[in-house]
């Protein structure tokens, strides 16, 4: 585009854009904080608290593991943001329909990879995990008790379910043996029937 | 380049940014200077550690510069240090934070992010990385110092902290060697950021802090 000269101060855009901003001026202060503590544990604990989250999540590290370079650490660093953009929508108040259906059936699906020992391309796998991962934000990541930090909330929400994906990477280390690739394999058969059962609760 | 030739597109690109910079809704700045009963000095330093919307952008800044080498590590310890004492006694002897708290989202999303990317940055793009974050933090803690009519001294403590907490961290993340260890401070930027981003939500609800 050819450049035109101009001053970028001049543009009619920019009064309103400083006048709106000067008008967000707030004061400043400084209070007791309470809740602080308490935010973190709370959400340290909730992804803990159900039980669908836990198995989906160590399902995610278990596949990981299964897959190899690079998805194993492609997934828990993408998986974090994800999630996060699914809370965000959710405290947006903008719906996820189906969302309590995609929790389930995230169990169900992850766990027949981690059965099947699936090894679909890096972008199929990514895409699969992150519409979970929206899901999973969306539900879990908007549940803060009144009075509790928002922050803190979220980062032990966070840092919980990067808990997870770790212990499903660990554990996926058998994976190097024979009798560790078959135990994975059970192991993800035993997480798709659980997510069957949490989709059968979800329908009834 | 000729100086005063600006590309159009640029300039409403700038004030597209301020105008959704000032749609972010307006929220007091929370400085939270916590109260040891040591003294300002100490107050001060206590409140960087105590304070995860000043302690994990730090945090994320001394990442970003330990993945990108020494000289960016030093860079942003000297420069992080000085511009948020600076922005601080700014903020101090203005008194007013003219700038919403969720701005602060901004940081956690873009140095989490940058250092979940792991992408080589120049040493120039750190420094005025660090320099931004310190003028921003710095401002708004200086603001609420003077607000909370608290003495000035804190800010020293928090620089003295926040150089600590930098040189510290970033070493740390220099030393790294094994490829893992660099994923998992990436993970950690990551966590960052999924922070900062669920913290823009929670503004917009109200309970950021």
């Amino acid at each position: 585009m050819k450049p035109c000269r101009c001053r970028p101060l001049l543009l009619p855009e920019m009064p309103m854009a400083v006048m709106l901003l000067l008008a967000s001026v707030a004061p400043a202060f400084a209070h007791v904080q309470q809740g602080q503590a308490q935010g973190f544990l709370t959400g340290l604990n909730h992804p803990l608290a159900g039980l669908d989250h836990v198995l989906a999540m160590i399902a995610v590290g278990l596949w990981g593991a299964q897959l190899g370079q690079p998805a194993v650490w492609v997934l828990p660093v993408t998986f974090p943001m994800v999630m996060a953009f699914g809370g965000f929508i959710g405290l947006l108040g903008i719906p996820l329909p189906g969302v309590e259906i995609g929790i389930a059936f995230s169990a169900v699906l992850l766990g027949l990879m981690v059965a099947r020992e699936a090894k679909p391309s890096l972008g199929v796998a990514g895409i699969l995990v992150a519409g979970f991962a929206v899901c999973h934000g969306h539900a879990h990541g908007t549940a803060l008790p009144p009075g509790q930090s928002g922050l803190l909330y979220s980062l032990g929400f966070v840092i919980a379910t990067g808990g997870l994906h770790a212990v499903g990477i660990a554990v996926g280390a058998i994976h190097k043996w024979p009798t560790g690739r078959l135990a994975l394999r059970f192991s993800g058969a035993a997480v798709a029937l659980a997510g069957v059962g949490f989709l059968c609760k979800v329908l009834a | 380049m000729n100086a005063g030739l600006v590309q159009p597109s640029k300039c409403r690109g700038v004030a597209i940014g301020l105008l959704a910079l000032a749609w972010l809704p307006p929220s007091a700045a929370e400085a939270h200077l916590m109260t040891t009963g040591l003294g300002p000095l100490y107050d001060g330093i206590s409140h960087v550690l105590l304070s995860p919307e000043d302690l994990l952008p730090i945090l994320a800044m001394a990442l970003l510069a330990g993945l990108n080498g020494p000289a960016a590590g030093r860079w942003t310890l000297f420069g992080l240090t000085c511009a948020w004492v600076s922005g601080g006694v700014a903020g101090y002897l203005c008194g007013q934070a003219l700038l919403p708290g969720t701005v602060v989202c901004a940081s956690f999303l873009l140095l989490g992010g940058l250092t979940a990317a792991d992408r080589r940055l120049s040493d120039k793009v750190i420094l005025g990385l660090a320099v931004a974050l310190g003028l921003l933090h710095g401002w708004l803690n200086g603001a609420g110092i003077a607000e909370a009519q608290r003495e000035a001294l804190g800010l020293a403590g928090i620089g003295s902290a926040i150089f600590v907490v930098v040189a510290l961290t970033s070493a740390l993340v220099l030393s790294l060697r094994a490829g893992w260890m660099r994923i998992a401070v990436r993970v950690a930027g990551s966590w960052v950021a999924a922070a900062g981003l669920l913290m823009l939500g929670w503004s917009w609800r109200g309970s950021a802090l």
